[in-house]
């Protein structure tokens, strides 16, 4: 019982459109050969298309858990339609044995007029869960959901964490032997989050889970295997750490080659003063190297600064580290002139990932600005160890960089 | 865990559906029996929100087929326009086919509409999808005998002998239903790829509604009787509203004919939205 194969997916590949208008009339034409009974397992590629998914395969046995990773537009979703029977493969096989439960969007379906507890009852119905069954857990689901004052009260009126612990709470009601799981718990206050991440690891006991997420530490904890996908190809499939370090890797070069432009601007607001570049010196860290921010700038006279500012934040706009010139004491000023200022900062004990750089300059007054660079640039950590989270701490030797 | 049933299994290929008819046929049946309670749900949830959010509410369902018989008695009273002899008070003769070309427009546009509003659910959630569809003809039904108070209101009002063909109405009225929903299944594969469908369906069915004998009688010659003869929808409302009022009912053969097309062309169209609905997703996804 324990060894039963619910999941096998064989050489699967998917092809998707860039161009709406051909999108449509492929579909069209796709439709036409299903119903004249011939094969859409073209291997050929039609204009503007591209494999969003190809030559795929893995196992899932019950009790086991697949991490399906990648950046972003890697085919994670359409793998998970496949695997939901929502779209065809263009080539392979998928077999499934077995009721499958999609955690993907909770409340997909909601009608805003009505209440939750109707709402209850459609959504469960829709999951596939029998009408005696939904009476029985009516209670337990709203109990979960804390939400029972709302409970009456159309859904419109709910807000979007109460919307997605009303989903969650009836998409776990049920008890499936295949479990689709994608990022869903990023909405709602941690300690319902904790709540849900408890309820998931009840399910996955008994049933065959494939996990999608961006957040390491839940991958690294719950599943035994991982699949990393990279514009639709499988980068990796097998052990849990040596695909996160492989992603890592990936999503690195990734940043590296994408060059992407500062998402912010430089914009100076003393009009006695010009800013000619803002940089942060080295471009590319490596953890805990010592780091300097350079100011070129011309100002027609002397101009007080109250206080300089520059923070690093992550990619999820977490503050990472700050530094504030006048709480650690030093004084800068922009002189008469053509001129740099250099601020020496300490060490960055970041973890590998991509961070957020911004800086800015306050008057005597610490209320106007004098210029400001708010998400000015990207930079790139390259870590020391193998780990997660925002600081490295550790001094724990990776035993692959011994 | 509880009950040991075997495993239920499910296996996605490339190849059309139709190259195991027996396994199309078995999940077809699966699914529509696993509709139902679903059915039920979408039912009540659409009904219930419809008027949820109106101060007339349920009067919304009576107030399109009196306005238009007004406006139709007003004309004609005013000679504005001729109307050869109906055979039956003007009035009844309008109101009723009034009521008939909604049950045959409302079994047109309903499925279109509520699967087209799935859109999030469909492209998410792997459900029945027959459910849809019996929802959109409870919701016709439903529409439909809301009205028939009406219908008893007009009849009693101006004294029409009705004879014992009334007790057949129900089926005639259920066969000019199954017709729209036949036209409106088979349409809205299209109708989910491209927005034309929904744009220019309201046009159509402007026209289709005057090439009907719904507020003027079939004419005997000329241009009118040519399309009148055409139009599938001539013979069955007539012979709905023939049933519900003299009891003669004028082309029995070609009501019978068209309703047996119909229920072929509704399977059909049935398992055209199956095979459609997987390329349909990977087109529309979000």
């Amino acid at each position: 019982m324990d060894n039963e194969v619910l999941v096998r997916v064989e050489n699967i590949s998917k092809k998707f459109c860039r161009n709406l208008k051909k999108s449509l009339w492929y579909g069209l034409k796709d439709i036409g050969r299903e119903i004249f009974n011939r094969a859409n397992g073209d291997v050929r590629l039609r204009p503007e298309e591209f494999w969003a998914l190809k030559d795929v395969s893995f196992e899932l046995k019950r009790g086991e858990c697949l991490g399906l990773i990648g950046p972003n537009g890697a085919g994670k979703s359409t793998l998970l339609k496949l695997l939901n029977g929502l779209i065809k493969p263009d080539q392979g096989r998928i077999c499934i044995r077995g009721r499958i439960g999609a955690l993907i969007e909770l409340g997909a379906g909601f009608n805003p007029i009505l209440s939750g507890r109707e709402n209850i009852y459609i959504n469960a119905a829709v999951l596939g869960i029998k009408k005696r069954d939904i009476e029985n857990r009516l209670e337990e689901i709203i109990e979960f959901s804390e939400l029972r004052e709302f409970i009456d009260m159309p859904v419109q009126s709910y807000s979007s964490g109460m919307k997605v612990r009303i989903g969650f709470a009836i998409a776990t009601a049920m008890n499936p032997d295949i479990l689709l799981l994608d990022e869903i718990l990023a909405v709602g206050d941690i300690r319902f989050r904790t709540k849900c991440y408890q309820r998931i690891g009840e399910i996955i006991k008994n049933a065959a889970v494939v996990y999608v997420a961006h957040d390491m530490n839940q991958i690294s904890r719950i599943c035994n295997r991982l699949l990393l996908l990279h514009k639709g190809d499988t980068v990796h499939y097998g052990e849990v750490k040596e695909g996160i370090q492989k992603y890592h890797h990936l999503y690195h070069r990734e940043k590296m080659n994408s060059k992407t432009p500062p998402q912010g601007g430089l914009k100076v607001f003393d009009k006695n003063l010009s800013i000619h570049s803002v940089n942060l010196i080295p471009s590319s860290i490596k953890s805990g190297q010592k780091v300097k921010v350079q100011i070129d700038y011309s100002a027609k006279k002397n101009i007080e600064i109250g206080s300089l500012h520059c923070n690093f934040k992550t990619s999820s706009q977490l503050l990472a580290a700050a530094y504030i010139s006048n709480m650690s004491g030093d004084e800068y000023g922009f002189k008469k002139g053509s001129h740099q200022i250099t601020i020496q900062l300490g060490k960055l004990n970041l973890t590998t990932d991509k961070y957020i750089f911004s800086c800015a300059a306050f008057d005597e007054t610490q209320k106007i600005f004098l210029f400001s660079a708010f998400d000015y640039a990207n930079f790139d950590v390259i870590g020391n160890f193998f780990t997660t989270g925002i600081i490295e701490m550790g001094d724990k030797p990776n035993l692959e960089n011994e | 865990m509880t009950d040991q049933q075997p495993l239920s299994e499910a296996i996605y290929t490339p190849e059309s559906q139709l190259k195991h008819p027996g396994r199309l046929i078995n999940n077809m049946w699966n699914d529509l029996k696993a509709s139902r309670g679903l059915a039920w749900r979408f039912f009540v949830r659409d009904i219930s929100a419809r008027y949820r959010q109106t101060f007339l509410g349920y009067l919304w369902a009576f107030i399109p087929p009196v306005f238009t018989t007004l406006i139709f008695v007003f004309l004609t009273g005013k000679k504005l326009l001729n109307i050869d002899d109906t055979g039956i008070p003007y009035p009844v003769y309008v109101m009723l086919g009034t009521i008939l070309w909604y049950v045959f427009f409302e079994g047109v546009n309903s499925p279109i509409k509520i699967i087209s509003g799935s859109k999030p659910m469909l492209t998410k959630i792997n459900f029945p999808r027959e459910s849809l569809i019996i929802a959109a003809l409870g919701e016709v039904i439903f529409n439909f005998i809301v009205r028939v108070l009406l219908i008893i209101l007009i009849l009693i009002w101006f004294k029409v002998p009705i004879s014992t063909m009334i007790f057949l109405a129900p089926l005639g009225v259920l066969s000019l239903m199954l017709l729209g929903l036949m036209f409106g299944l088979l349409l809205t594969p299209l109708a989910l790829l491209y927005r034309d469908i929904e744009k220019g369906l309201p046009i159509i069915l402007q026209i289709w509604f005057f090439l009907t004998p719904v507020i003027y009688p079939v004419p005997e010659s000329g241009a009118g009787a040519i399309l009148n003869y055409v139009n599938p929808v001539t013979p069955v409302l007539n012979t709905c509203r023939e049933m519900l009022t003299t009891g003669v009912i004028t082309r029995p053969g070609l009501f019978v004919l068209i309703s047996s097309l119909t229920l072929i062309l509704l399977v059909l169209g049935w398992v055209l939205y199956r095979l459609a609905m997987p390329h349909l997703i990977a087109r529309i996804g979000a």
